[in-house]
């Protein structure tokens, strides 16, 4: 009986194809999306897209500028001619390859991160909204976690471990938890007061299908929005840890790297540093102004708190 | 006024606390032994046991723990295994330059900004706005490092304005100082600039629709006066909290900017800290700057009760 009953949406969500076209009509969505849809395209279809092996070690062609000829030496042994189309680094690598497979780890990390940052915050978040006893104690632990200034947490992080794609993924994600368990928490203390959650309480409804019933689906809209800015500051972070040289292992290519490359010889051949930089500009342009677009359709609510 | 500060600054403590144990426990459990990291690679086992009881290490966790906190509190944070020097001189010898750039960029970001914002609000919806609006965007996703170059490339570069990177300290002449931290500050203040003038546009927006605002406007105030003095007293509370929180960003810039300049700063040292695995120099440098954040975000707390007279605690 009282399962009948809970059944039905108390709460009417908007419906999906609404919120759909919501966000169709928004320049910002559009453009963001279309923006990463063309670097994750990139990602996917690098040694496609003209592109040689971006660890090639090629001495002969060490710092040529942008659109220069080289020649470079293939699998079978005979040279053929090449245009350096973003010029090559100290190392004879060329960058136009570089910058192409430097997305796919920035794309890696950023989703990577957003998706366990927001699951670990939903999932403590819940915890502490719900059962007062964690509740002092988690708040506790996250208050100081957030003391600690993000990007400096992120590098002790790195610190720590051996320097892999996912030692930086887990760096990154760690400082960006607790901003994550604070929006659920706050959520989570509201949705508490609403008359459909105290009704399901009143019916007997287990708290595990509680949570999940009534209270997780108010965190989805909110979550996206926030996961996807926790995606450009990822992309971002793992750049700087990267240019600092303490990120992901310098032989792989990301645009961090490319641009720590770059860094002595910067003022003879700044193409090392400009071309990486513009990418990688330009996709966290893009995740942001898609985050600020999706924020303002899906949780309006939200668009007043920053 | 003073019961509540003296309240916030006892809160404060088990932030720290947190920190401190988090701090001290993800570096004790890291798999190198420091221990032998300081006997170097020829020791034999028994230095680097004696070392091991130097330092305390074989004694328990928790113990020390507390030996660890005790001497922090009495400012010893140890040997830095890599500068062989102790952590406090070091810290000492680096706090100059990175105290003087965040305070440029500061100065330079409010300066800027909080007149940008302004300025969006009061025209709210004209292309002053949305040059303002997208600048702010653009200024979140500038990696700063990418802006530093560019800046080195057009105006020491290209330009020969200014010099193209390091440091000149106070003491040696107030104009080198200042010309070396030009392009510094300039590069770590576009990000603050974008958050603060962000947040001084929306809070003066909605300060605006105020009705006393009208009132002001009616009895005919000059427009500069209605916005500076009615509007933006009563707007001031977010902008300050946000330079507050904005601190940590600032701290994270410190340490980019310091590396791109080669400023022999606080966040240079993070960085060869980190790259030299000096673990007593890593958890030093955390444990001030967070130490340095807390405590600037409790003084926003206490000028709020200057900035709005209606916040009494």
């Amino acid at each position: 009986m009282a399962d009948v009953i809970l059944d039905i949406p108390i709460a009417a969500p908007a419906k999906p194809a609404a919120t759909f076209r919501n966000l169709v009509h928004n320049p910002g969505v559009v453009f963001g999306a279309t923006v990463i849809l063309i670097v994750l395209l990139m990602a996917l279809l690098a040694p496609w897209l003209g592109t040689i092996d971006p660890t090639a070690i090629n001495p002969i062609a060490r710092n040529k500028v942008p659109g220069a000829e080289f020649s470079l030496r293939t699998d079978t042994g005979e040279r053929i001619k090449m245009i350096a189309l973003f010029g090559t680094d100290g190392l004879g690598r060329d960058v136009y390859s570089r910058v192409v497979y430097g997305a796919r780890i920035s794309l890696l990390v950023g989703v990577s991160v957003a998706l366990i940052s927001v699951a670990c915050g939903l999932f403590i978040g819940l915890l502490a909204g719900f059962f007062r006893i964690l509740d002092a104690i988690i708040m506790r632990i996250m208050d100081g976690l957030m003391a600690i200034p993000a990007i400096l947490l992120a590098i002790a992080m790195v610190s720590l471990f051996r320097s892999s794609v996912l030692t930086v993924i887990i760096a990154i994600t760690v400082p960006q938890i607790p901003g994550v368990v604070r929006l659920v928490r706050s959520i989570v203390l509201s949705v508490r007061e609403e008359p459909y959650v105290e009704a399901a309480v009143t019916l007997g409804t287990s708290t595990p299908k509680l949570l999940w019933r009534h209270v997780f689906p108010n965190t989805i809209a909110p979550m996206i929005v926030q996961g996807t800015f926790i995606c450009a500051a990822a992309i971002l972070v793992e750049a700087i840890l990267s240019f600092l040289g303490i990120g992901v292992p310098p032989e792989v290519p990301t645009w961090g790297n490319i641009m720590a490359e770059g860094r002595q010889v910067f003022s003879l051949f700044p193409h090392n540093i400009i071309y990486p930089g513009v990418f990688l500009a330009m996709t966290i342009l893009a995740v942001n102004v898609l985050g600020d677009g999706m924020r303002d359709t899906l949780d309006p609510k939200m668009a007043k708190r920053v | 006024m003073y019961g509540y500060l003296f309240r916030r600054l006892l809160g404060t403590i088990p932030v720290m606390l947190v920190v401190a144990i988090f701090i001290f426990l993800m570096l004790r459990l890291t798999p190198s032994d420091p221990a032998a990291i300081i006997a170097g690679d020829n020791a034999t086992t028994e230095q680097v046991a004696k070392i091991r009881g130097q330092l305390g290490l074989d004694r328990p966790m928790v113990e020390q723990f507390f030996i660890w906190s005790g001497k922090v509190l009495s400012g010893d944070f140890g040997e830095s295994f890599f500068f062989k020097k102790t952590v406090a001189s070091l810290i000492g010898e680096r706090i100059e330059p990175t105290l003087s750039l965040a305070l440029i960029t500061m100065l330079l970001a409010v300066l800027v900004a909080v007149p940008l914002g302004v300025l969006a609000a009061h025209r709210h919806g004209s292309w002053i706005d949305r040059i303002v609006m997208g600048f702010s965007v653009l200024g979140f996703s500038m990696p700063s490092f990418v802006i530093g170059y560019l800046l080195i490339y057009l105006f020491a570069v290209w330009l020969g304005w200014l010099p193209v990177q390091g440091y000149q300290r106070i003491s040696e002449g107030l104009g080198g100082w200042l010309r070396g931290l030009v392009l510094p500050s300039l590069t770590l203040s576009i990000i603050f600039v974008a958050l603060i003038a962000r947040m001084t546009r929306t809070s003066m927006l909605e300060v605006l629709s105020e009705d006393y605002i009208r009132t002001a406007r009616a009895k005919g105030q000059s427009e500069r006066k209605v916005l500076f003095r009615h509007a933006l007293r009563n707007a001031a509370v977010p902008i300050v909290t946000v330079i507050g929180l904005g601190v940590a960003l600032l701290i994270g810039g410190v340490v980019v900017t310091e590396s791109v300049f080669t400023i022999p700063g606080l966040g240079r040292l993070t960085v060869d800290a980190v790259l030299a695995r000096d673990y007593p120099t890593i958890q030093a440098v955390i444990l001030l700057f967070s130490f340095v954040y807390v405590m600037i975000n409790l003084a926003v707390d206490m000028i709020y009760t200057l900035l709005d007279p209606r916040i009494r605690y």
